[in-house]
């Protein structure tokens, strides 16, 4: 690990702020153990839903006040890969030509997906973590495709103690979401879950754990329609061992 | 311009069929192992595969540069072996060209080898209606001919039916057959070679189609696994070959960089198991061959998306390697399209070409995963398409009022922190609240689309922002 505390900015995400507050805490504690100075910058939304609706100028107005929260941090760091690509891979196209174009690309050089930016950029190896389940990984396609997330929860969940990791089939498939897509369309949506459901339950793992809280949501939207024993959490919970609360969907005792 | 039995408009009812049709979900299902597990391990094998995508995607960028002088070299070539180009602006100049030509070779009947530019401008169809009978040669497209409806995967068109349904259907129009096959595959295929037969040795006219145009020889090349196009082309008169003209490649060279990339993409094959070069009419010493070598390129629109944004599109190789990565696909197939082209290039390339009026479903309907752009292998960004004519359908003010309304509401709150905040903390409190017992939300009037097919988990109670502002640490 390097000597220099970075300043980071921690970008929330609007699902988390929202759904599952318990995620940005463990994203924090998971940061400054691993060295890092963290701050919350007063934030909103990336600007997704917008600018993957044909809805440019509303995503850039939104994306713009992004880039003022953001700006001033060594890193930026969000515990979702669709946040993250939406800021290193859309961001830069989004601003192409506008005054802001050169502000944005470099806030995408800074900025990386919670589980890559702990293993690549900090060299964590292990947060310390307990957690007697079996796990199965969901591979968002954001972390796949946008984010260069692969490899790093992998690290960091197979250093947990007491967690083994049951891989799925299929798991280059997407789970449905797709943001406004999973409201648009939600017969496919749905059936694309439940595809994705059934790839995971046939594991036999506990726990489904991933990196993007919307995929999550709706994993767990069709797990707990069916019944399933199977929990959902996001993956910065079990890193940061605070496995306490009810799972995603599940209510509170 | 349009293409031929466009029915995009109808995709919602469409994928709701294809999702309540349980045959047809299992069907699909054969597509990731049948298609993506050998186009994955072909690709595995070949460790210069992504050099090859660099210099496919290099030549056909080149091409659509200069796609007019290759054109005119393309031409001069054909004519040279004594051959003849035609020029179809549209799909009824195209079909207009090719009745001709039929009734000048005094044509009753007509096999067809695999051509999608055939269903882009409902060439049977005009065919029947001036009496001449066409007969689809390639024996996914002569099953769904038989079953009078549509090819639903670019180079699998029967991949919707399984056997069971092939062979209820050759029992049904099978009956001059003596000596009925067995229901097993040999017997399905023998009794299909058996009536094709027949059909090659009475053709007038031959109709393929191209996957290249070689510039630099005037050659068309098809590729095939059953070597129909073969006697499509050779056991008749006149040989008609139907292509886009975004086909052109310059040199004979530059179809071999393509060719190594199109099977491997498309079946996972190293390479078709036919690949037929074609170069004008039969000459004097040659054993056979037609009398006559027709090729009509074919605009339709092309020039239109040659001149847009998305002129990535006409790279297509039309390998199919995206139909069978799309996760959507996979489970609405390809009939939902309401095009001849579905699947992540289908909803790219309808609505690039026949306008968005009638097409706006297909832009739309995709969680823009991303793996159709990973798997192609000529690298055309079909998410970023997808996305800009979204973009298209908004800025017409197109898009649907409810969606629309939603997200300008959202995007107003979310640019405004001030109002973003208390608002988010009020409404999250106040779910929480709704489903802290349950641990999900009742069904409330705006989440219906999630809700009646999945719970929606509850929010946990206040925001992580009002929280973290109050002072809360972990």
């Amino acid at each position: 690990m390097s000597d220099t505390r970075p300043r980071v900015a921690l970008l929330v995400t609007c699902l988390v702020d929202l759904f599952r507050p318990s995620v940005g805490f463990a994203a924090v504690r998971l940061l400054e153990d691993a060295g890092c100075d963290v701050e919350v910058p007063a934030q909103s939304c990336c600007g997704q839903p917008a600018y993957n609706s044909g809805e440019r100028h509303l995503a850039m107005k939104v994306a713009r006040t992004m880039l003022d929260a953001l700006e001033p941090f060594d890193y930026v760091v969000a515990p979702s890969g669709s946040c993250t690509g939406m800021v290193t891979r859309h961001y830069p196209t989004l601003f192409h030509g506008t005054p802001d174009e050169e502000r944005a690309c470099a806030l995408a050089r800074r900025t990386f997906e919670l589980t890559r930016f702990l293993v690549e950029v900090r060299g964590v190896a292990t947060t310390g973590s307990r957690f007697d389940a079996s796990v199965t990984w969901h591979d968002s396609c954001s972390c796949l495709r946008e984010a260069g997330t692969r490899q790093a929860p992998r690290t960091l969940l197979g250093a947990v103690e007491g967690t083994v990791i049951k891989e799925a089939g299929d798991r280059e498939v997407c789970c449905g979401f797709g943001g406004t897509f999973a409201v648009k369309y939600p017969a496919i949506s749905t059936a694309m879950a439940q595809d994705k459901a059934a790839r995971l339950e046939e594991t036999g793992a506990d726990t489904v754990l991933s990196a993007d809280l919307g995929c999550l949501l709706n994993i767990a939207g069709v797990l707990r329609r069916q019944g399933s024993p199977m929990k959902v959490r996001h993956v910065a919970e079990v890193l940061a061992g605070e496995t306490a609360g009810p799972a995603i969907g599940e209510p509170d005792p | 311009m349009t293409l031929h039995r466009l029915t995009s408009e109808r995709f919602r009812e469409g994928a709701d069929e294809a999702l309540a049709d349980a045959e047809l979900q299992a069907n699909l299902a054969r597509l990731r192992g049948n298609f993506l597990a050998r186009r994955a391990r072909a690709r595995d094998s070949l460790p210069e595969f992504d050099e090859l995508v660099d210099e496919a995607v290099g030549i056909k960028n080149h091409v659509l540069e200069h796609l007019d002088t290759y054109l005119v070299a393309f031409e001069e070539a054909v004519e040279a072996s004594g051959g003849t180009v035609h020029w179809a602006r549209d799909d009824a100049e195209a079909r207009r060209i090719v009745l001709n030509i039929c009734r000048d070779a005094g044509a009753s009947t007509v096999t067809k080898g695999k051509t999608m530019v055939s269903e882009e401008i409902g060439l049977n169809a005009w065919l029947e209606q001036a009496g001449i009978e066409a007969v689809e040669t390639d024996l996914g497209e002569y099953i769904v001919q038989l079953a009078g409806e549509t090819p639903s995967h670019i180079i699998a068109p029967a991949i919707h039916k399984n056997r069971r349904q092939i062979s209820a259907l050759f029992n049904h129009h099978h009956t001059n057959l003596e000596d009925r096959e067995s229901d097993d595959l040999d017997g399905l295929l023998a009794d299909a070679r058996q009536m094709l037969r027949g059909r090659f040795l009475a053709a007038d006219v031959g109709i393929t189609g191209a996957n290249f145009l070689v510039a630099e020889t005037g050659q068309t090349v098809i590729v095939t696994n059953e070597g129909n196009g073969d006697l499509t082309q050779l056991l008749c008169g006149v040989h008609v070959v139907l292509a886009g003209i975004e086909k052109i490649v310059p040199t004979l060279e530059d179809a071999s960089t393509l060719l190594r990339l199109l099977a491997r993409s498309a079946t996972g094959q190293d390479m078709t198991s036919y690949t037929t070069f074609s170069a004008g009419p039969r000459r004097g010493e040659d054993h056979d061959g037609p009398e006559a070598f027709h090729v009509v390129l074919v605009d339709n629109g092309r020039t239109g998306l040659l001149a847009g944004p998305n002129r990535d599109l006409l790279r297509c190789i039309r390998c199919g390697c995206c139909l069978n990565a799309c996760p959507v696909y996979a489970k609405v197939g390809g009939h939902a399209y309401g095009s001849p082209y579905s699947g992540p290039v289908g909803a790219a390339l309808t609505p690039s070409l026949a306008g968005l009026a009638r097409t706006s479903h297909l832009p739309n309907a995709s969680s823009l995963c991303g793996r159709c752009e990973e798997v192609c292998p000529m690298r055309i960004p079909l998410p970023g398409i997808l996305r800009r004519l979204r973009d298209e359908e908004a800025q017409r003010g197109a898009s649907p009022p409810v969606m629309r309304t939603g997200l300008q509401l959202w995007s107003v709150i979310a640019a405004r922190p001030w109002l973003y905040h208390p608002l988010t903390s009020l409404t999250t409190r106040l779910l929480a609240l709704m489903g802290r017992r349950r641990g999900h939300l009742p069904h409330l009037p705006f989440t219906g689309a999630w809700t009646r097919t999945r719970d929606l988990a509850s929010p946990a109670g206040a925001t992580f922002q009002s929280r973290w502002k109050a002072g809360e640490r972990p």
